[in-house]
């Protein structure tokens, strides 16, 4: 039988520096993307007008855009969508126009137009149109913010309940981490965000919780197990323990996520690119943010057994027969003891 | 040995209830008619999973009410008219299963599946409603004219459908009209409009059995037909289907031309339940103008019955005057219950306070497009799950074999599970259904790895197995909770093609719980029974 990392024995934490450096870097390339140049909405969420158009024979862009400008639509963008032959036109409503129904209607009115002159009447078909009012957009950007933090509202008090706050903490916080390293990769990838796009950010949510349960349920089993270890040792053996069973779920779920990625055409692809994504940052997140977090907590705010307290101090007397290696000896800082409850 | 044949059963039951659930059945669709371009009823057979508008191709409106012109101070009822009045319309609309509902509490939203036409349907649902109140045909004009109709459509050449030999036949045991006898037995085959009404109960009621009223209506849309209908009268469909026994009919009444009263000069309208007599009842309020002309109109028309139109169509049964009625009446219902008194009301305020609509949100998808993502959704489908299969089996053998069989009862329950519980399948949707295999193997992962573990410890093969399910559950517990608890609060927040994918994901947790737990652990036992002195395990 193939066996992959069956006795594996790798000192996870002793990343946790590079790791929290590497992922800040990514999250500060993020942040300049995100403040330069901002997220690129959808119309569902700023209002607009979408225009998918799908021609005969393929019309250059510059044309389109010309006929768009003689009809009196300037600066919407177009888009290739997928192929040469569709185009995708999005008209941002703008703010001042609020009120009056009668751009939307002219928007798609003037791209019919367009398209009449520049590919010829007949030469295209429209294959779909979406119209959003900005005040609806504004609802569903509230309501997207609002379902990421309930969903780690919710979260945190289930791991309270099953597991103890502690582990609650340190999976809502390693979860954080992915929905900003996700938005920073949205951010540097410039995909659109859609409702659908917003829909894999709570996959990812979803499925980094999932990656950080399986461990701490293995954390918390070894801490009854092995009642001599330190923290730090119990998760470098959970992590390690759980190492083949993370390699192939990752396995068939990127599978499906390239398949997705590839094959299932435009409207998805910024789903699964955002998947994708995911699937690496909740792996990462699991084992060098979820996890370190934990230390920390436990550290600062020890637990019953006071394993925390230990945790990077001086190594229980009788390693297991499969303690990972020796951690550097950092000199214990100075714990607070504050009451706990 | 028992509990193996127990399972078994109770796999067998899952199977065969989720192969019924997606067998193709019988379902009406309402399509245009080729010939008069109306809407009809036909009957199709097919898998009986419901697709998004994204994948089918159709227009989404969402309407709310126009505040720009001054404010509407109770948008909830102005909303619920708006509902009343686009049901009236929906008939109208060339597309199988409209959706009109309300979002929340100010939303209106209307699905038209297949609907090609944005234009029109906005055309159909912005419409201002118009109510009106006209008395039945008292002197039986209609009924009168009947033969001759049905002499116009002889000449015509249009034959009988109805095997009865009856004109206006008796169906309540009312007097059949002695002229509609006469012309029976004189020309001796039934007449092709008369064969189709039965008697009501009050003077210009029908009753057409529900699937011909079709035929009658393009009978009467003829226009040698309209011109043998009397002068002074009209025909009016009702809105509602009414069932007498096991048979449904459609309510066609006979009115007079002229409106005695419009939705114009009603004030108010509302349902109560009256503590005296216990009867529903509907009391409206007109304007001083409206008071003075129905004063008028019920004055003459005592004992005569009045129907409420709205949009054309006849909204319950009509009422009889019982006296004159001036700026206060009221609708006596009987024992009918509160819900039909309070459904009254909202037509006539429908009518009397169009609410002005704005649409806020609207999609129009092709329907090619939809098949194009259906038939991507597809191709992405089967190279993932033949990716995930070649990595199951080629890293745990046998086993691996055993947890596919378990995915592939697991992609039979989520697509029955969707099917069973009326839920939409979206491309958003599709694309959760493709991951969910992807994330559906984990919990056979977890089992499996928890079996070698247990194996290396040294543990006999039926204690590993016993122990490898036994510990891996808590794993599988919390984390599939909590990827479902995630999966409903975007249910919660999101919309249509959001909503779907929600619902594939947490249907999706469910079967795979299932089919990788009870279902897996099943064929080990069967496997551990077959061969009690196998001592390795190709896992």
């Amino acid at each position: 039988m193939i066996r992959l990392f069956a006795n594996a024995n790798y000192d996870f934490i002793k990343w946790t520096r590079w790791a929290y450096t590497l992922t800040g870097a990514i999250m500060l390339v993020g942040l300049a993307f995100l403040v330069t140049r901002g997220l690129n909405y959808s119309i569902e969420f700023t209002g607009g007008t979408l225009v998918q158009v799908e021609t005969k024979t393929t019309v250059p862009i510059g044309q389109i855009r010309e006929a768009l400008d003689n009809v009196g639509l300037h600066g919407a963008e177009i888009q290739t969508f997928g192929s040469d032959t569709s185009y995708v036109i999005r008209a941002r409503t703008s703010a001042s126009a609020d009120t009056t129904g009668a751009d939307t209607v002219a928007v798609t009115a003037g791209v019919t137009r367009a398209f009449d002159a520049s590919a010829g009447a007949g030469a295209y078909r429209i294959e779909r149109t979406e119209v959003v009012r900005p005040k609806v957009g504004r609802e569903l950007q509230g309501k997207a913010f609002l379902a990421i933090i309930f969903s780690f509202f919710v979260t945190l008090i289930y791991l309270a309940a099953r597991f103890e706050w502690r582990f609650g903490l340190a999976a809502v916080l390693a979860t954080a981490h992915d929905v900003l390293a996700t938005i920073a990769f949205i951010s540097v990838m410039h995909l659109e965000v859609s409702l659908v796009v917003v829909g894999a950010v709570l996959t990812v949510v979803g499925y980094s919780l999932n990656d950080t349960i399986i461990i701490f349920d293995r954390v918390r089993e070894n801490l009854h197990k092995y009642r001599r270890q330190n923290l730090y040792e119990i998760l470098n053996l959970s992590i390690n323990e759980t190492l083949p069973r993370s390699v192939l779920t990752h396995g068939t779920t990127i599978a499906t996520t390239l398949a997705l990625l590839l094959l299932a055409g435009e409207v998805i692809r910024p789903f699964a690119w955002v998947m994708s994504f995911g699937i690496f940052t909740g792996t990462f997140s699991s084992i060098y943010i979820a996890a370190p977090i934990l230390l920390l907590i436990e550290k600062r705010w020890p637990g019953e057994d006071a394993r925390g307290a230990r945790a990077l101090g001086a190594r229980a007397p009788t390693p297991a027969p499969s303690g990972p290696s020796t951690p550097k000896s950092v000199p214990p800082p100075p714990v607070p003891r504050v009451p706990v409850r | 040995m028992s509990t193996i044949r127990g399972r078994l059963i109770l796999i067998g039951i899952l199977v065969l209830g989720s192969a019924l659930s997606l067998l193709p059945r019988n379902e009406t669709q309402r399509i245009p008619d080729a010939v008069t371009g109306r809407m009809k009823d036909t009957t199709v057979r097919r898998v009986p999973i419901n697709l998004g508008l994204d994948l089918q191709g159709g227009i989404h409106l969402a309407l709310e009410v126009d505040e720009s012109k001054g404010p509407v101070p109770d948008c909830a009822d102005a909303i619920q008219r708006a509902e009343r009045v686009v049901r009236t319309r929906i008939d109208q609309f060339g597309t199988t299963e409209p959706v009109v509902q309300i979002q929340g509490r100010c939303r209106l939203i209307v699905e038209l599946a297949g609907e090609k036409d944005p234009a029109r349907a906005k055309s159909i649902i912005a419409r201002t409603a118009f109510l009106e109140f006209r008395i039945t045909d008292m002197q039986n004009q209609f009924q009168a004219a009947l033969p001759q109709i049905d002499a116009v459509l002889r000449r015509a050449g249009v034959k009988s459908r109805a095997a009865a030999p009856s004109a206006v036949s008796q169906l309540f045991g009312k007097d059949t009209s002695k002229a509609a006898r006469d012309s029976a037995t004189e020309a001796n085959t039934p007449g092709a409009l008369s064969s189709l009404l039965f008697q009501g109960q009050l003077p210009g009621e029908f009753l057409v059995p529900e699937e011909q009223w079709e035929v009658a209506d393009s009978l009467l849309l003829r226009p040698d037909v309209r011109q043998a209908i009397p002068r002074g009268i009209d025909l009016k469909w009702g809105a509602q289907i009414e069932s007498r026994g096991a048979k449904s009919y459609k309510p066609l009444y006979a009115v007079e031309s002229h409106s005695i009263i419009t939705g114009e000069e009603l004030q108010k309208a509302t349902a109560r339940r009256d503590q005296l007599t216990n009867q529903s009842i509907v009391e409206f309020v007109l304007t001083r103008r409206g008071a003075r002309i129905f004063g008028e109109e019920t004055a003459r028309h005592i004992q005569h019955y009045m129907a409420i139109i709205l949009d054309g169509r006849v909204q319950g049964q009509p009422p009889i005057i019982k006296s004159q009625i001036n700026a206060r009446g009221m609708i006596e219902l009987g024992t009918k219950p509160l819900q039909e008194a309070s459904d009254l009301a909202l037509v006539l305020r429908a009518g009397a306070l169009p609410a002005p609509l704005q649409i806020v949100e609207e999609r129009a998808i092709g329907a090619s497009l939809g098949a194009d993502s259906i038939k991507d959704g597809i191709r992405a489908g089967v190279v993932g799950v033949v990716l995930v299969i070649v990595i199951m089996v080629g890293y745990y053998r046998l086993s691996g074999v055993l947890a596919v069989a378990a995915l592939t009862l697991y992609c039979l329950f989520t697509i029955a599970g969707l099917s069973a519980f009326g839920f939409t399948l979206t491309l958003p949707g599709l694309a959760g259904f493709v991951l969910s295999i992807g994330i559906a193997v984990d919990a056979n992962v977890l089992i499996f790895e928890r079996i070698r573990e247990e194996l290396v410890h040294g543990k006999s093969l039926r204690l590993a197995i016993e122990d490898g399910f036994k510990h891996a559950m808590n794993a599988i517990v919390d984390s599939n909770v909590s990827t479902a608890l995630t999966a409903f609060i975007l249910y919660l927040v999101g919309t249509g093609p959001v909503q779907g994918f929600a619902i594939t994901l947490i249907i999706g947790i469910a079967a795979s719980m299932v089919s990788a737990i009870f279902v897996v652990k099943t064929f080990f036992l069967i496997w551990l029974q077959r061969r009690p002195a196998m001592t390795t395990l190709s896992v």
